[in-house]
């Protein structure tokens, strides 16, 4: 009954979309009272009737129901808890379902938080998010129905893919649907302007906490999935350039420029139509990402097994979402009431520069995603575009961004002094060239692009430092700095932890990037072998079972000068159910770098192992980075600017007000 | 500033930027693209020597050999023709005899030295090109690529 009852929830949901998306935006544009106030609750009630969909297939996934054919196929009874809950949305059909509960999700947020909201706005956003959800509600019940029965069940399912049961993994889908369907808050925002015809001030206050908390997500999301790709597939390393990495970078690099711009918006009142321009963009991505990792298109570390029916599907879906969206831009766009241009350099000059070279990196990343498909579409020859190419062409992009990253908000609003920002940076530039030529003259053997992104890393952390310090007068006797700190917005940290996360990611990306020690050998037990100064003592390899797989766990010793430093026990498991066998590679973690060691097969008798040993440099700084960034945004949501509602009437006097506070 | 030159200020930099990033994508694209073949197309196009290049086909069944030093040797076949490929490292944990496989690196006289062999995810993935290239040489039996149907 739970299959039958779920799917039926489903498909009242998808009924409840359809009313959600036409009466609440007829409404608005026709001034019905009743037909407006429709789009709370239908919202709400459509999250009601998803979350029970999903909760029973929770439930069939608890139960081991085998009588339903997504269980079998993912799930097993010896299988622990966690992994049978994760695997709820470790396939295809249970992840669409877990998007379109993030999306009824997203919904019914807008219902109950968005009281400050105009209910004209109020109803189109939800109209929009609606009809969002019927194109995935179709692609479900038409395609992908996660609740199909299959008889007669079989006495045991198949599992999950053993590569996803870790507990990075099992948060890493959820992180990152959060952050693609956040952003299509941002998109049903921008279509309601254009609707409405208006962007201003409070709009892009509006829109600005829903932005940052899907980028929130995303951030965590794409972290959570490098660092899982670096410990548990086993080659040490951390981001491949690969098609379905790229599909969740893109909607990041352009979510991030829709932070950047929105906030333009906020206190200049200008930017307004390419702000629209860039929230269509960052959704469409994100719908963009969905198809290259469903439809199986292109080669992939990734890609899962997929059905080219579903791949149409999404393709026409995404065809309908950004060419109808593009076109309501076109014809609705130049309405927008433009302001004046502004001073290149300038608080806002910045931020557009920003927004130039992230936009122009998104779309390099797009360009070599897609390119083998172009190939491929005119009849060429088939092709890839790895690593290498995005190394050369994004790396030289994000060097000006992160220089003019310390410069940026050095800068006032309207008129920025460049050299006075300048002149408060030579401490900052002269530290930064010693850094840069330190890592030069201890370790001249790395790329050229390592050591200049050490220094870069230096320069924008220190260049952070320096606009807090200014910001509390720090160094201006008895000027209170520790009640500056006290009255700092929480909107200004999230600026200050945001930068100085990507500092210190950078930091680390360069140093595991540049200076990777790596070697590979057959092992005898008691064999040692010397990397980066510390020596690796192979000691054998015993059996242990687990849960749900045999495991050959391989034992190194490490010890540095003749001191013992760490035990390392690499695994390679065996999952008998699915015949697959997964690596657990063994870490050490240092604030100077990581130890590193993964078994292979055994190779030839007496006991002795292919093994793989690495020592990469400062990797764990990309974490720390990325936990600081995410520590950002979540504090500059928590601002009490977004709590309380923008007044709707003196709309005109607030932006006076915020005019006047920006010039302090 | 006047309105006129500050606009064309914006469109200067956004110019030189973008301009730059163009410059930057096609001198990567002349680089760094890299082909695919199949153990036929080496046999009948111009063989890259030099470049990078991607091979796919099957592992041939028995083919497989370890050379010690962590070196591993294995055949990669399509219907007509195969190619002797030699790779240094730990295979993928999905790296089978009789399966598809997708290797990167280069020609060294008639072995390939791969410095990369693709994982995937799953079991009954067959990557496109590899099953594109089985097709035309009349070796694909109909592997099951969605897996999604199986029972």
């Amino acid at each position: 009954m739970t299959a039958e009852l779920g799917l039926f929830a489903l498909t009242l949901a998808f009924a409840v979309a359809l009313v959600q998306s036409t009466f609440p935006i007829i409404g608005a544009t026709k001034n019905y009272i009743s037909w407006i106030t429709l789009a709370g609750p239908t919202a709400i009630t459509q999250f009601v009737l998803v979350a029970l969909a999903f909760g029973c297939l929770t439930k069939l996934y608890i139960t081991s129901d085998f009588s339903v054919l997504n269980v079998v196929q993912n799930s097993n009874t010896s299988m622990p808890l966690l992994y049978k809950v994760s695997g709820v949305w470790g396939n295809h059909e249970g992840s669409l379902l877990l998007w379109v509960l993030i999306l009824a999700l997203y919904g019914a947020a807008v219902a109950l938080f968005g009281q400050n909201l105009p209910p004209a706005l109020r109803a189109r956003v939800l109209s929009v998010q609606a009809m969002i959800a019927i194109g995935f509600y179709l692609f479900i019940l038409l395609t992908s129905n996660p609740f199909e029965r299959v008889f007669p069940p079989p006495p045991d399912g198949r599992e999950l893919n053993p590569l996803l049961q870790d507990p990075g993994l099992a948060f890493h889908p959820p992180m990152l649907y959060m952050g693609y369907v956040g952003f299509s808050m941002a998109f049903s925002f921008a279509i309601a302007a254009l609707v409405e015809g208006r962007v201003d001030a409070a709009w892009a206050r509006w829109v600005r906490p829903w932005t940052l908390a899907a980028w929130c997500f995303l951030t965590g999301g794409i972290v959570l999935g490098s660092w899982w790709a670096y410990y548990e597939l086993g080659w040490g390393g951390w981001w491949f350039w690969d098609p379905v990495e790229n599909a969740s970078f893109m909607p990041w690099l352009a979510g991030t420029a829709l932070l950047h711009s929105c906030t333009v918006v906020e206190k200049r009142d200008a930017l307004k139509s390419w702000t629209i321009l860039l929230a269509i963009i960052t959704f469409s991505l994100s719908l963009l990402g969905t198809f290259l990792v469903r439809s199986g298109v292109l080669t992939s570390v990734h890609a899962f097994a997929t059905d080219p029916e579903r791949g149409v599907f999404i393709l026409a879906l995404l065809i309908v979402v950004i060419g109808g969206s593009l076109s309501l831009f076109a014809w609705r766009g130049p309405q927008l009431k433009t302001t004046g241009l502004f001073q290149p350099i300038s608080r806002e000059g910045a931020l557009l520069f920003n927004n130039l070279c992230m936009t122009t990196a998104t779309a390099t990343v797009l360009l070599g995603t897609l390119y083998p498909l172009f190939v491929d579409a005119v009849g060429g020859d088939k092709v890839s575009v790895g690593p290498p190419f995005f190394n050369s062409v994004f790396i030289p992009l994000m060097i000006p961004m992160i220089f003019a990253m310390a410069i940026g908000p050095l800068l006032n609003w309207k008129r920025g002094d460049l050299f006075g920002a300048l002149g408060r940076l030579k401490l900052v530039g002269i530290s930064s060239l010693i850094v840069t030529g330190a890592t030069w003259a201890w370790h001249n053997d790395g790329p050229v692009f390592a050591t200049l992104a050490l220094g870069l890393s230096a320069w924008l952390g220190l260049g952070t430092l320096v606009e807090l310090a200014g910001r509390i007068k720090l160094f201006v006797p008895g000027a209170g700095s520790w009640a500056r700190v006290c009255r700092l917005t929480r909107a200004s940290w999230g600026m200050t932890l945001g930068h100085m996360g990507l500092a210190i990611s950078i930091a680390g990306m360069a140093g595991a990037g540049g200076w990777t020690q790596e070697s590979i050998q057959t092992m005898k037990p008691g064999d040692t072998i010397k990397l980066s100064g510390y020596d690796f003592t192979f000691k054998g390899v015993h059996q242990r079972k687990g849960a749900n797989f045999t495991s050959a766990v391989g034992t190194f010793v490490v010890h540095k000068n003749g001191i013992y430093v760490t035990n390392l026990s690499a695994e390679k498991r065996n999952y008998p159910v699915g015949k697959m066998q997964t690596t657990e590679a063994a870490i050490h973690t240092t604030l100077g770098g990581d130890l590193y060691a993964v078994i292979g097969d055994h190779d030839g008798n007496d006991g002795a192992y292919v093994t793989r040993l690495y020592f990469n440099p400062l990797v764990v700084w990309m974490w720390i980075g990325a936990i600081v960034m995410v520590l950002g945004g979540v504090l500059s949501l928590s601002d009490r600017r977004y709590r309380i509602g923008a007044p709707r009437q003196s709309r005109h006097g607030h932006a006076k007000e915020l005019e006047a506070k920006s010039m302090i | 500033m006047k309105r006129k030159n500050k606009r064309l200020t914006f469109v200067m930099i956004a110019l030189i930027f973008v301009g730059s990033a163009v410059a930057l994508v096609l001198t990567a694209f002349e680089e760094n693209i890299v082909f695919f073949f199949s153990p036929t197309d080496l046999e009948s196009k111009k063989t890259p020597t030099k470049q990078r290049f991607r091979l796919g086909g099957l592992v041939a069944k028995a083919s497989v050999k370890k050379q010690g030093g962590g070196i591993t040797q294995f055949q990669v076949i399509d219907a007509t023709n195969s190619v002797l490929v030699r790779y240094k490292g730990i295979l993928p944990d999905l790296f089978r005899e009789g399966q598809g496989v997708v290797v990167e690196g280069r020609l060294n006289g008639s072995v390939f030295q791969a410095d990369e062999v693709l994982a995937k995810h799953d079991e009954n993935y067959m990557p496109p090109e590899v099953a594109e290239a089985l097709k035309k040489s009349g070796q694909w039996q109909g592997i099951n690529t969605t897996g999604s149907k199986a029972q």
